[in-house]
């Protein structure tokens, strides 16, 4: 589902954000993207998603050739930023719409399909509210819905559980598990949380001054007793939480 | 492409139109002048050159601060959502060119309306390519702000543009017309393309259609606009770091 090669992105200040990055992801998979802020997450997921384009290396995402055919990964991906994407002052109907149109839906299939997604994400009756007035819970859902009204085969989620409480971040894993149960969706997943990666993925990969330093499930990773955080911290030399020491030009 | 800068042109309509206080108050600074300064300039001048000065000083402030919009749509993720559907670029900007053209279209015949009352008298075939001129205009001046407001640090966008389009409105002759300048200022502000349009548009205003003035007008019109879409097509084309 994702295969790159030599993946890397260097800024135009120089700041090299991504150094050869290479990711390997077979559909149905729930993979986990671990690494610091600035570590080269959100860059990663960002060429991965078309919205950088590399400065070497070759990708295929979904099947396409991420720099021949961003059009056609586009189609087949879906993308919740960290921040989410709703503007505050239109009521979330009107942007799903214009969201599922820009796919191709009918109006007729776009309301249709938001009924069964929002459904999904227990976001029934919500729709005709102002983003302002939801919960950050109800906010990230919804965020996630507009990522999945054109049902992608490949969904990314740019730490999806950042800032919610307990009870609505265990909610937000079940549903991305019952995405992979019940349409065998690849979720590709950055988090700093490594509770997270632990409850919820295959496999993680570990990403550290834009180079990946570890990869495997969980369970193999915690060799000798080790807890996940033990790992990073031997591989890393830093808690996961920790700023990077480096310097990338800009949060990447 | 067509269906994706309609479905986007529709729904920015409609949040536009959501706001229709919004759209009065976009045309507030014209409306003061012919209201405020309009009656001293008639002691001396025409409504008819006035009046075409103001619809200018409107296309410069409502579509030239276009950008503001996709300033917010950047800080709120949607701009960075809608760029990871398969929309084309030139969809995702023309969508919104063509909604700020709506709404500059809106103000002027506002703008007009007021004008009326207080004295104007165009032909209906004047204000007919007076109105075309301006949609064409706004188009580019939209497209530009865009390209400028993607291209600048974005907290600077306010403060540039609102310092930048004062000079350009003065320097083009829309309060006073550049023959009352002195002969510096009057070289000056042959480099504003706006002059040429404005003198056009005060041509077209006053009945006269198969003028010089027109005709120069119309070219530098053209040429801005071919100008502007490029640019804009550019910016939104790259990526967006």
């Amino acid at each position: 589902m994702i295969n790159t090669m030599g993946l890397s992105k260097t800024f135009k200040g120089g700041a090299e954000a991504v150094r050869g990055v290479d990711i390997c992801v077979e559909q149905g998979e729930i993979v986990g993207f671990l690494g610091q802020n600035g570590a080269g997450k959100t860059t990663t997921m960002r060429l991965l998603t078309t919205l950088l384009r590399p400065t070497a290396g070759t990708a295929t995402v979904a099947g396409h050739d991420l720099i021949g055919a961003p059009k056609e990964v586009r189609r087949r991906i879906g993308y919740v930023a960290q921040s989410g994407a709703m503007p505050p002052v239109s009521p979330v109907k009107g942007e799903l719409e214009l969201q599922g149109m820009l796919y191709g839906l009918s109006r007729r299939e776009v309301a249709a399909r938001a009924e069964e997604v929002l459904a999904r994400m227990e976001l029934t009756g919500l729709e005709t509210a102002f983003p302002a007035a939801l919960s950050g819970g109800q906010r990230r859902r919804f965020d996630i819905a507009f990522a999945l009204l054109h049902d992608p085969a490949l969904l990314f989620l740019d730490e999806p559980t950042t800032g919610l409480d307990p009870g609505s971040r265990a909610n937000l894993w079940d549903l991305i598990r019952s995405l992979r149960a019940d349409q065998g969706m690849t979720v590709f997943l950055s988090t700093h949380y490594l509770d997270e990666a632990d409850a919820l993925c295959d496999r993680v990969l570990i990403i550290d001054h834009g180079r990946i330093v570890a990869e495997g499930a969980p369970a193999a990773l915690k060799t000798g007793g080790r807890t996940l955080d033990d790992v990073f911290l031997d591989i890393t030399g830093r808690s996961p939480r920790e700023q990077s020491d480096v310097p990338t030009g800009k949060e990447a | 492409m067509p269906r994706e800068t309609w479905v986007l042109f529709r729904h920015g309509l409609s949040v536009t139109l959501r706001q229709k206080v919004g759209i009065a108050f976009g045309a507030i600074q014209p409306l003061l002048f012919l209201v405020l300064f309009g009656p001293i300039f008639a002691t001396f001048g025409t409504w008819e050159t006035l009046v075409p000065g103001l619809i200018l000083q409107l296309g410069l402030l409502s579509t030239g601060m276009a950008g503001f919009g996709v300033v917010f749509d950047k800080r709120m993720g949607v701009l960075e959502r809608l760029r990871v559907t398969p929309a084309g670029r030139l969809a995702l900007l023309l969508g919104r060119v063509l909604n700020n053209v709506v709404t500059l279209v809106l103000q002027t015949a506002l703008l007009l309306a007021v004008a009326f009352a207080f004295g104007l008298r165009a032909p209906a075939a004047g204000l007919a390519a007076g109105f075309v001129l301006v949609v064409v205009l706004g188009a580019s001046l939209a497209a530009l702000s865009y390209a400028i407001a993607l291209t600048i640090d974005e907290n600077l966008f306010a403060p540039v543009m609102s310092t930048a389009v004062m000079p350009l409105i003065l320097l083009s002759g829309a309060l006073l017309p550049m023959s009352m300048a002195p002969g510096w200022l009057d070289g000056l502000s042959y480099l504003s393309p706006f002059r040429y349009v404005l003198e056009a548009l005060r041509d077209l205003f006053a009945g006269r259609y198969a003028t010089g003035t027109v005709a120069v007008g119309v070219a530098v019109t053209v040429v801005f606009t071919a100008i502007s879409l490029t640019i804009g097509t550019r910016v939104f084309n790259r990526e967006q770091e």
